[in-house]
């Protein structure tokens, strides 16, 4: 059995703020939804864009982690957290990626007009795919880094 | 069908927001003081439920949905915490059993 153990490497600050900046996001997607469904394009880019911003400051927050991760010497081969960790992890966050694609993809519908009201329902979509995004989030978040 | 989809309003979506963050707050605040070591497993998991719960039926509106959907969300949910708490017990009495096989 050998280390880093959770204890020794998890940041616990440093996780919640990638924490709040999800449900931040989450947030930002419902009212973007909201917008989208009143007719408001405006706000309906800002909310959208907004969205898919606050998911590339969490991706850049992960980096981050799996960078420092790394050179303390945790890897997907050190020990069985370092394999579970990564796969959990890694896998949520290019979930968390193909989200953020999506979200730019919506944006620059917008941006050309294509989206409005009448097609809401993608919107709708593209948000119940991000809060489920989020959701595993949160069980993450308890699960791997609180309940250590 | 139209009143079933009924979406919630800002104010409803700025509240679960609020509460979504004073939840993360207390989960943090859980971990770091030392009273609640002892119960912090069954705090922490409460709390993060709360929160899946609020996004589940306000941010992914099941609440304001068909109940149907409620029915296919909430069985595979069971399902798999069944199947993880099965795992649990699993290995943890295969530990137990291991431990006393090399005590005797």
């Amino acid at each position: 059995m050998v280390g880093p153990y959770p204890h020794e490497i998890l940041n616990i600050p440093f996780t919640s703020v990638s924490t709040f900046d999800l449900l931040m996001s989450s947030l930002m997607m419902v009212l973007a939804l909201a917008a989208v469904q009143r007719g408001d394009m405006r706000w309906g880019k800002i909310w959208l864009f907004s969205t898919a911003l606050l998911g590339l400051v969490f991706l850049g927050g992960q980096v981050i982690e799996f960078t420092e991760f790394v050179h303390k010497g945790l890897t997907m081969s050190t020990n069985l957290f370092g394999c579970t960790f990564f796969v959990l992890t890694g896998t949520h966050g290019a979930h968390v990626a193909i989200g953020v694609l999506w979200l730019l993809t919506l944006w620059v519908r917008a941006l050309q007009g294509k989206l409005g009201p009448a097609n809401a329902m993608t919107v709708e979509i593209s948000g119940l795919y991000w809060h489920f995004v989020d959701v595993v989030w949160i069980i993450i978040f308890t699960v791997v880094y609180l309940i250590q | 069908m139209s009143e079933e989809h009924k979406h919630p309003s800002v104010d409803v979506y700025l509240r679960v927001a609020a509460a979504l963050v004073i939840l993360t707050v207390l989960e943090v605040g859980a971990f770091y003081v030392p009273a609640f070591r002892p119960v912090l497993v069954p705090v922490l998991l409460v709390l993060s439920a709360a929160k899946f719960a609020l996004v589940v039926m306000f941010y992914m509106h099941l609440k304001a949905d068909n109940k149907f959907f409620t029915f296919l969300f909430g069985a595979p949910l069971l399902l798999a915490v069944g199947v993880m708490a099965a795992l649990l017990f699993l290995f943890f009495g295969a530990l137990t059993l291991r431990g006393a096989a090399g005590a005797g």
